[in-house]
């Protein structure tokens, strides 16, 4: 059996795994994928996030993806990074880089096991500002400088490729360079607060197939999360796996616990239990229903007849979802085109929503509370019906 | 002995070790493989592979460690290859005897 097929089944625990730890964030960007803003009351305590990492080292997960929300405005954030390393979990995390002071930069660069991502939607302030929100990229590229200057080699800067930074690949490349970082490169999935903006933010068909070309260059050098399988349908497989790792070998912790299929999927149809359950986490991972029947063999559907099915393998489950297409349909960003065609038989708003937003709420919350008048005495009164 | 990472094919008999830097997880078809220090996910694609892998601290040469996994002298060649690619990638250092 091929090592792709053996991912396809699934394994004992997941080689990637996301975890959000807390859905407050400075900033809202509005592609933000968890609809984050506002931490959640429910979110997961000190004690209970370093039970998790112990389970974490018992399955021997190697790392995990830390990201939010912002993460590092959690006030244990520190100390969870330093617990799970001390646990033998290296942490990888995601930041907008608003913590990362020249001495937390000094503090990082002294471990092996941590390594960080800072966020940058835009090769310039103009690009970067008009996603992530004003600011931003002064403190992204801050955040690199102290990096930089603490001689931390190769963190990451993380790009979310959009149409308006597509054109822009190599200036991010200059920018990574200039820090001695190391670039990656994600697709725009159309999910939490994405699904607002994906019409108008998802790269054209034209800059797709300049986004492969590019991959394919520059491609080794390159991080990309495996994000850009479907563009395999245009002949040449990318650099990493090319498959759908949902359940099989990646998944999302979310700040309360939720285990999703994978970070794009935050969605009651990709829950697969929480962490706080009977038999944690490892049980969710190996015998929750979902992620049981993810690792089935999967029915392509109409593109089982196509030709680049097995290269792309039907491509994004998440990004099927969210606008609407059958899960054995095509990727809305299909190489052939069919996902457009897909797309315009999709009833405008017919699209499921995110089950959660965490968004600051941007306009004002209205305190009144209007009374309407009761259709039914019983509707005011839960005893009235018995009370004449 | 050199530490120099060996050049040209792979020297079956001189002495190797895991860097300590790398974690092994056991899976159905071998193992995945973790490089702390290069951030580098590889994989064993056997169970045998990952016991020559393991056996390596404890042996004088690579090529007793491969006895000690049951790799028979047939098979050497191909294992030869695989030490040398996880050589190249520092997944397994030359070691001091």
């Amino acid at each position: 059996m091929s090592l792709v097929d053996e991912f396809q089944y699934g394994l004992d625990a997941p080689i990637c795994l996301t975890w959000e730890l807390t859905y407050a964030c400075n900033l809202s960007c509005v592609h933000c994928l968890s609809s984050s803003g506002r931490r959640d009351p429910r979110e997961l305590s000190t004690a209970e996030c370093k039970a998790l990492i112990d389970e974490f080292e018992r399955m021997q997960v190697f790392y995990v993806n830390i990201g939010g929300g912002e993460p590092t405005v959690r006030p244990d954030f520190w100390e969870l990074v330093d617990y799970a390393t001390a646990h033998h979990v290296g942490v990888k995390f995601s930041t907008n880089g608003i913590k990362i002071t020249p001495e937390v930069a000094r503090r990082l660069a002294g471990s092996d096991y941590v390594d960080v991502q800072i966020s940058l939607d835009g090769a310039t302030e103009e690009v970067n500002d008009a996603v992530r929100g004003r600011g931003s990229y002064r403190t992204a590229i801050a955040a690199m400088e102290h990096l930089a200057a603490a001689g931390f080699a190769g963190f990451k800067i993380s790009v979310v490729v959009t149409r308006q930074n597509a054109g822009q690949l190599d200036a991010f490349q200059a920018i990574a360079d200039r820090y001695g970082a190391q670039l990656r490169l994600t697709r725009l999935r159309p999910s939490g607060r994405g699904a607002d903006v994906w019409d108008e933010l998802h790269p054209t068909a034209g800059q797709q197939r300049a986004l492969y070309d590019w991959l394919l260059v520059n491609g080794e050098r390159v991080l990309t999360g495996d994000s850009f399988f479907h563009l395999a349908g245009y002949g040449e497989s990318l650099p990493g796996l090319n498959l759908c790792g949902a359940g099989r070998v990646v998944c999302l912790v979310d700040p309360v616990g939720d285990v999703y299929a994978c970070p794009f999927a935050i969605h009651d149809t990709f829950l697969a239990g929480n962490v706080r359950g009977d038999g944690g986490f490892a049980h969710v991972w190996r015998e929750s229903e979902l992620f049981t029947e993810l690792r089935a063999p999967q029915s392509g559907g109409a593109c089982t007849s196509c030709s680049a099915y097995d290269a792309c393998r039907g491509g994004c489950m998440a990004a099927k979802f969210f606008t609407g297409l059958p899960l054995d349909g095509p990727d809305p960003e299909c190489v052939r085109g069919h996902g457009e065609t897909a797309l315009a038989t999709v009833l405008s708003g017919s699209a499921p929503k995110p089950s959660l937003d965490h968004s600051h709420r941007t306009k004002p919350v209205p305190v009144s509370i209007t009374r309407r008048p009761p259709q039914r005495i019983c509707d005011e009164n839960p005893l009235a019906a018995t009370a004449h | 002995m050199s530490t120099e990472r060996a050049a040209g094919p792979f020297d079956l008999d001189s002495a190797w070790l895991l860097d300590e830097r790398v974690a092994i997880r056991p899976e159905r078809f071998g193992a995945l493989l973790y490089h702390f220090g290069t951030r580098r996910l590889s994989f064993l694609k056997s169970p045998e592979l990952v016991a020559v892998v393991r056996a390596l601290v404890e042996q004088p040469t690579a090529r007793a460690a491969c006895a000690q996994a049951g790799v028979s002298p047939s098979e050497m060649p191909r294992y030869q290859v695989a030490l040398a690619a996880l050589a190249a990638s520092g997944t397994i250092l030359p070691r001091s005897v």
